[in-house]
């Protein structure tokens, strides 16, 4: 494969920050024999079973761009923590490549390595990794003091970090007097503050309860807002990946399974196993408006009366329609009542019985929200971008998706 | 049990510390010459030059501090030094002092890095392992023969003796200290890329600290338990006054003398075990 070696940050990137291509870890002697069977196609427990030797991670192959939350999700034992530990090489691979900015890790000496770590990768762990020895500052500045940075420097650089992360207030204290969210954030103000290209997170946040962590996932986001760091984070828990990836990686056994956008994982599961995964995921956090809404029936304000109206309505069984003009520009809708007796009048066009109260929604509103729109609604919920009707959602399409069927992925020809 | 004959182990053993006493010499010299000057100048113009009263208000001052403000060592170290001087006993308390504090300092010098030699390759721990059982479970008196080789009589074979049979818990607290450091600090040190001196320095001694001093006050204590041994070969203290009370029968004299180890001992205890606090506890 060709490849741009890019090392200076001004020029355009046209690799992804990281490649990862056939990777493979072999626990065990003699691991480089087991390889080959991997190259065959056997499974974990065969190998095990033949060579005593466990797969770790099994030739991943991924790409993780710029600015990309790519999350790797897996119950334990899949492979998930070897296989972050082998992107800054704190596992050796047993074969495969690793490329940070079009370089190659796993072919580095030990001072090239030791350099990338430094300035490209920072790691957050999941039981916080601080030194109790050290106070909150003292960690923060922990990275930047290993490169030499001057005392002063590293010091006003930790201290931005840790009020990014909201523990301004905290820095002299020790890592044993703050609670474990605390904590975690300072392990995120240590990871950030040598201003990495790329943040490996390993379960960061799954030692912390339920609310500590859901308040993490937002200010993470909220600090990737405005951050745009490439992070690399796992978890072994789906709706944490639903929630925070831009796109999934799904690893069993030491393999990826799937790798897609949370969308693409829960409306395509690619084998059984992921599909018995997404089972029991609250769809209602993931889905959004895109997924359920339906071709909407309108009539144009413009060529059409009443009688139009109330024929279509009559076919399609509406009590209801949608009223657009050419340019599919949402105008109203009009009511089966209001139209009859429009048509009882003998006017000639809908401007007069035009309802402009409508329930709207946008592509990407998640369904979550629709459930009260869509209950307070006596019509059906127009999806809308850009004054366009993009379609409709009816009640029974909510109901429909959460139960799992009826979705589509990129909505539909409109 | 006739068809070996009984091999010449002693001889071997012999004729090697023979070899080592006549090839070494010029070193085992300098040793016991200037080495022993110098501990003599500690114990008999530095702490003997001391005046009592003022020697017993600082350590009583130190205690105060040291165990957090409390009076309880405050009292016990200025009662226990009192009585000590009281018996007429100070200058063998000086050079006892001396004595077990030239022994730990060379124990910890040597045995720190050895610890750290010992956690950092599995190699070393299995070589170390059955040397510093050896050295432990050999009985002390058996130092002593060496000892006088190398070294005559005197002050210098003691601390020799004492050195050997006192390294072994600090090589040993070191290693155990620094492979108690989780495993996900090391990560994260590896992870910001840390070279093997900054992982050390940084995250591994001080982690380790606390075990380690924890070993170099087992290191104290059994440098002070070779006190009596020592002073058969020579080496002046204490010791010696509990000697003479063995010869010449006189359980008060050797009773006293053993009581003013034991206070020394205490002090010394309960100074490094108050000295023993890690940052972040």
């Amino acid at each position: 494969m060709k490849r741009t070696i890019i090392n200076k940050k001004e020029e355009v990137r046209d690799v992804p920050i990281i490649q990862v291509e056939n990777l493979s870890k072999i626990f065990g002697k003699n691991a480089k024999k087991a390889t080959k069977y991997l190259d065959e196609g056997l499974s974990k427990d065969d190998i095990l079973e033949k060579t005593g030797n466990t797969v770790g991670v099994n030739r991943a192959s991924f790409d993780v761009e710029e600015g990309e939350i790519f999350v790797i999700m897996g119950l334990s034992g899949s492979g998930k923590s070897t296989l972050v530990r082998l992107i800054n090489r704190l596992i050796e691979p047993t074969e495969g490549s690793v490329y940070i900015d079009g370089q190659d890790l796993a072919k580095m000496d030990s001072k090239d390595l030791r350099e990338v770590r430094r300035q490209k990768l920072s790691m957050v762990f999941q039981r916080f990794g601080l030194f109790p020895h050290r106070t909150v500052l003292e960690n923060a500045e922990f990275g930047l003091e290993v490169q030499g940075i001057d005392k002063n420097e590293r010091k006003e650089k930790a201290k931005k970090s840790l009020e990014m992360v909201g523990l301004g207030g905290y820095i002299h204290q020790f890592p044993g007097q703050l609670s474990g969210g605390m904590q975690q954030r300072v392990g995120l103000a240590r990871a950030l503050a040598n201003d990495p290209e790329v943040l490996l997170m390993d379960e960061a946040f799954s030692a912390l309860d339920p609310l500590i962590r859901k308040e993490m996932q937002d200010e993470l986001l909220e600090l990737q807002e405005s951050m745009k760091k490439t992070i690399l984070f796992i978890t072994h828990d789906l709706d944490e990946a639903l929630r925070i990836g831009d796109r999934i990686a799904l690893m069993k056994d030491g393999r990826i399974v799937q790798i897609g956008t949370p969308e693409e994982i829960l409306v395509n599961p690619a084998n059984d196993y992921v599909e018995k995964f997404v089972e029991d995921v609250d769809r209602s956090k993931v889905l959004t408006a895109e997924n359920i809404m339906k071709r909407p029936e309108t009539v144009d304000i413009q060529k059409h009366g009443p009688r139009t109206a109330l024929e279509r309505m009559r076919k399609e069984g509406l009590s209801s329609i949608y009223v657009t003009d050419a340019k599919r520009n949402l105008h109203g809708y009009v009511t089966a009542d209001d139209v009859s007796h429009a048509v009882k009048q003998d006017a000639d066009n809908l401007k007069g019985i035009l309802r402009t109260d409508v329930p709207r929604v946008e592509p990407q509103t998640p369904m979550q929200e629709i459930f009260d729109i869509i209950h307070d609604s006596p019509v059906p919920v127009a999806v809308i971008e850009e004054g366009k009707l993009k379609g409709v959602i009816v009640r029974g399409a909510v109901l429909a998706a959460l139960a799992g069927s009826e979705v589509n992925l990129n909505g539909f020809d409109s | 049990m006739g068809l070996i004959p009984k091999l010449p182990v002693a001889e071997w053993i012999d004729t090697a510390t023979e070899w080592t006493t006549d090839t070494f010499e010029f070193l085992f010299d300098f040793i016991k010459e200037d080495f022993g000057d110098f501990i003599e100048i500690v114990a008999e113009d530095w702490l003997m030059g001391i005046p009592i009263w003022l020697f017993i208000i600082v350590v009583g001052v130190l205690a105060f501090f040291v165990s957090g403000k409390k009076l309880g060592l405050t009292a016990f170290a200025v009662i226990g030094l009192w009585f000590i001087a009281n018996q007429e006993l100070w200058e063998e308390l000086m050079n006892t002092f001396t004595l077990v504090i030239f022994a730990s300092l060379i124990s910890v010098i040597i045995g720190v890095p050895f610890g750290i030699w010992m956690a950092k390759s599995k190699m070393a721990e299995k070589i170390l392992t059955p040397v510093l059982d050896f050295m432990q479970t050999m009985p002390a008196f058996v130092y002593l023969i060496p000892a006088v080789a190398f070294f005559s009589i005197g002050m210098v074979p003691g601390v020799f003796a004492s050195v050997i049979f006192a390294t072994p818990p600090t090589v040993r607290f070191t290693n155990l200290g620094i492979r108690q450091v989780s495993h996900e600090l090391i990560e994260a040190s590896d992870a910001f890329g840390t070279t093997g001196a900054q992982k050390l320095f940084k995250v591994q001694l001080p982690m380790a600290k606390k075990t380690i001093m924890a070993g170099i006050n087992q290191t104290v204590m059994l440098a002070l338990s070779m006190v009596v041994i020592a002073s058969m070969i020579g080496a002046k203290g204490l010791g010696q006054t509990v000697i003479t009370g063995l010869q010449r029968a006189e359980v008060g004299t050797g009773f006293v003398a053993g009581l003013g180890i034991v206070i020394l001992a205490i002090i010394i205890d309960r100074f490094t075990q108050n000295l023993n606090t890690q940052r972040g506890d």
